[in-house]
């Protein structure tokens, strides 16, 4: 399946991944994975616990290699990319990643100057609600509170491509619409979005282009319409998926 | 409110290409962040700074435990700032190592433009910032009390305290790289009380008990605080000392290396 820009062209691809496979152990993660994501498209990745879409994620920027197959993110291999590469991807890890002994507007002001031309701090959190928690050490955030904050440092460098890893979990349904609604703004203004839920009404909402993953593989891609082709995506999903492995 | 929000209000080209801040400007902020979390983090100062000043005034206001011939004070304030090279090179930076992987901080920096490279320089330089803000509050103190140095051993002085913390921060990544959180804790606290006591840093090992006398020489602790001692009593480079502590930095360094890993 696949699918085209809103104008019906070809779009250009600024994540691939091709061939994928990665093991830990006997666990093969990622097992011949193969997918793309659109310029200035949202691509939504659904999977099971253990469909390997983290691993995905981890090789997509960096953070691990597969063992064979082949990543371009923005037309570079992110395994040995550059910091002007990295500026140019916005990162938000499932982990967080966030040091537990700072404030949040402190730690955005410290990871704005790690850009050439960052966004707006101020602008920034009170976009994302952390100017409501600033006062807070961030190790005693609550769980919605920490997605919020790594969200709004994800987006200081103005990426070009941005990863999401589970963005909207642990957040209430208002904190739900207002991150999705930052997401859809900013793939208008051309930015590459790459999400990776298990809710399929976050990917039914967002996606331009969906993924569905399984063991390790892909095995649905496209446009929700062409995925779904009229049925409920849960039911799409439960027809090609199985229990997670974690 | 709309996503241009979030766009640049900072001079620029915001239509141009995105690109990462200067390398050093980089390193820069994450070694001024990490010294700003030190200072503002109460127990990280009270070993860096409050517990050596502690041992300092505790040693000059009495007679026991032994330091060995000559004035007490310039023999104790050589040994208190090999304390705090400790305390900030191994202790601090072992248990910050062992918390930021177990929150995933490291892998996080490893995407953002500072990258691993850049982490491991801001931490480097954040180290030898905190540990200059010690010598001079420490040695001000000293002064202040008393202590008479030999001008002549500055720089052996410094050798020693350069060599030292690249021993301790290897073997702080090679304790906080390889282990759980909980364990790098309580392991670090651990060595900085044993290193305190038996480790020949404040009281030199030639005045502990002779079982432990001996062996204790062949300890980097031990060794940084003789080569500091040699350097500021005698204005001398304490040569065997400087191998054993520079033989620490190489193992620690080879073995941090091949170990460390970057998530918990």
């Amino acid at each position: 399946m696949t699918d085209a820009g809103h104008d019906g062209s070809t779009p250009d691809f600024a994540v691939t991944l091709t061939a994928l496979h990665r093991s830990y152990g006997p666990v093969h993660a990622l097992d011949g994975l193969s997918w793309h994501a659109a310029t200035g498209r949202i691509t939504a990745v659904l999977g099971p616990n253990g469909a390997g879409k983290t691993t995905a994620i981890e090789c997509a920027v960096g953070l691990g290699r597969p063992d064979r197959g082949e990543v371009r993110v923005l037309g570079v291999d992110p395994a040995v990319a550059d910091a002007d590469h990295r500026a140019r991807v916005g990162v938000m890890l499932q982990t967080g990643g966030l040091p537990g002994g700072s404030k949040p507007l402190r730690l955005l002001d410290h990871l704005s100057r790690l850009y050439a031309a960052p966004a707006d701090v101020a602008a920034t959190a009170r976009r994302l609600g952390v100017s409501d928690f600033a006062g807070t050490t961030i190790r005693r955030l609550s769980g919605g509170q920490k997605q919020r904050l790594a969200l709004a440092a994800a987006l200081l460098g103005r990426p070009e491509v941005l990863f999401l890893d589970e963005p909207a979990a642990g957040l209430d349904p208002h904190g739900r619409l207002e991150v999705w609604d930052i997401i859809r703004g900013l793939r208008d203004e051309g930015t590459t979005v790459v999400v990776t839920t298990h809710s399929f009404e976050e990917a039914e909402r967002l996606a331009d282009h969906l993924v569905i993953m399984n063991a390790g593989r892909t095995v649905a891609e496209g446009t929700l319409e062409s995925v779904t082709a009229g049925r409920p995506l849960e039911e799409i999903y439960f027809g090609l998926t199985t229990r997670g492995r974690a | 409110m709309t996503a241009h929000d979030i766009r640049p209000a900072t001079p620029g080209s915001p239509s141009g290409p995105l690109r990462a801040a200067p390398a050093s400007q980089r390193v820069l902020a994450q070694a001024r962040f990490e010294v700003g979390t030190l200072l503002r983090n109460g127990e990280q100062l009270l070993v860096s700074l409050v517990i050596p000043a502690m041992v300092l005034v505790g040693l000059r206001a009495t007679s026991s435990p032994s330091l060995g011939s000559g004035e007490r004070i310039d023999l104790a304030v050589p040994g208190v700032l090999a304390l705090s090279v400790i305390s900030s090179a191994f202790t601090s930076q072992a248990i910050a190592t062992g918390f930021d992987r177990r929150y995933g901080v490291l892998r996080y920096l490893g995407v953002t433009p500072l990258g691993r490279s850049g982490l491991i320089s801001a931490k480097v330089l954040a180290t030898l910032t905190v540990l200059a803000i010690q010598v001079v509050v420490l040695g001000a103190l000293g002064l202040a009390l008393g202590w008479r140095p030999s001008l002549v051993g500055v720089l052996p002085a410094l050798v020693f305290v350069v060599v030292g913390t690249w021993a301790f921060v290897a073997l702080a990544l090679l304790v906080g790289g390889t282990l759980r959180a909980e364990a790098v804790l309580a392991l670090a606290n651990l060595l900085w009380v044993l290193f305190l006591t038996v480790g020949g840093v404040v009281v030199p090992r030639t005045q502990l008990p002779d079982v432990l006398a001996g062996p204790a020489a062949f300890l980097p602790s031990a060794a940084l605080g003789d080569g500091l001692r040699a350097a500021f009593v005698d204005g001398a480079l304490n040569g065997p000392a400087f191998l054993v502590v520079l033989g620490w930095a190489g193992a620690a360094s080879l073995l941090a290396a091949r170990l460390f890993t970057f998530d918990d």
